[in-house]
């Protein structure tokens, strides 16, 4: 039933090899403190509320949209002045800004509205499960270990899969 | 200063800080904000099947975002300690009632203890939004190549057609969990 996997519709295995030149050990701890920074304002915003986005799917509050739309705000001007200014790395190498992989059209619409379902029931999305394992909800392991089984099914489904 | 932290942050200053988040990692190392990713390299690094999915390197190239990932969980630690605020979420009034209208009685913490607990991963409900839940979030997430970081935040950063579509899926997935789907588990 469902068509070949061919080039055109197989996305790409691994989407975030970007060359990068930072080392090892400072790559390691750099990342994990701007994660920490990163799960402090998802924990202080409330983003990683049931509630909150129990909220905005209701929409009663304003409160997600303006995370939300002030995040992207600030990312596409950041991202205006990069590319303006040609920025490069602290250490002085290419920044490359991706394109996302659209294959047909059909992973983002389907796999992004199973996503969403998810999304609606748990309250949680990748950043926030992390987050809430940290403020102590460890019943957020068993979505944590839900969410890793179900990226094992995509991958092992992922050539019978059209995108 | 810590009390000044512990309080909720508004959307106007945690949004923001988010968005820098995009341009803070291109210029440390030429990365790409996201998160799911890190379930990839998760389950490459753990139980790689049979899959291409998972078959590279993932020390070499998913380690940054593992790292990411660590670190997220790491701030959830510090603000549900040093910074932690007792008050219930204050969510809206019509939010309250609709969910009060559901069944929910207990609106303290992050999440409701009546549907989130260890006590109920065996009853429906539980089982629909913990593990059916968790299991859609990451199937999805990497079927359409990012979640509300890689697609909502840097995807529509960058005014990317994929990201837009993802998103509008993501908004649609939301809905028909919030508006059909909990009013028949509740």
């Amino acid at each position: 039933m469902n068509p070949p996997a061919t080039d055109a519709t197989v996305a790409p295995t691994v989407e975030t090899g970007a060359p990068a030149d930072l080392d090892r050990e400072l790559s390691w701890f750099a990342h994990l403190a701007m994660g920490t920074v990163f799960g402090v304002i998802l924990t202080k915003t409330q983003v990683i509320s049931w509630f909150r986005i129990q909220e905005m799917f209701r929409f009663q509050s304003f409160h997600m949209y303006g995370v939300i739309g002030s995040a992207i705000a600030v990312g596409a001007l950041s991202l205006y002045i990069i590319r303006r200014i040609r920025a490069r790395t602290i250490k002085g190498g290419d920044i490359e800004i991706p394109p996302k992989d659209f294959g047909r059209g059909f992973r983002v619409a389907v796999g992004g509205t199973l996503f969403g379902l998810g999304w609606g029931l748990t309250g949680a999305c990748p950043g926030p499960i992390f987050a809430l394992v940290g403020n102590g909800l460890t019943v957020m392991l068993v979505v944590l270990a839900s969410a890793l089984t179900g990226t094992w099914v995509y991958g092992h489904l992922r050539d019978t899969l059209p995108h | 200063m810590i009390e000044l932290l512990s309080q909720p942050w508004p959307w106007y200053v945690g949004g923001p800080l988010i968005g820098l988040m995009v341009p803070a990692l291109l210029l440390l190392d030429n990365r790409t904000f996201g998160i799911s990713s890190s379930f990839q390299h998760i389950c490459a690094a753990v139980v790689p099947g049979k899959s291409t999915y998972f078959a590279y390197d993932w020390k070499q190239t998913g380690k940054w975002n593992l790292a990411l990932a660590l670190g997220t969980l790491l701030g959830g630690v510090i603000a549900g300690t040093l910074l932690a605020d007792p008050e219930p979420i204050a969510i809206s009034e019509a939010t309250r009632a609709d969910l009060a209208g559901l069944g929910l009685t207990d609106f303290n913490g992050l999440a409701p203890v009546e549907v989130f607990s260890w006590a109920n991963l065996g009853s429906p409900i539980g089982l629909i939004t913990m593990v059916g839940g968790g299991f859609l979030v990451g199937f999805g997430a990497r079927y359409a190549g990012g979640c509300t970081s890689g697609h909502a935040i840097f995807g529509l950063s960058d005014f990317q057609l994929p990201s837009l579509i993802a998103v509008v899926g993501f908004f649609a997935g939301g809905l028909v969990a919030t508006h059909f789907l909990l009013p028949l588990i509740f």
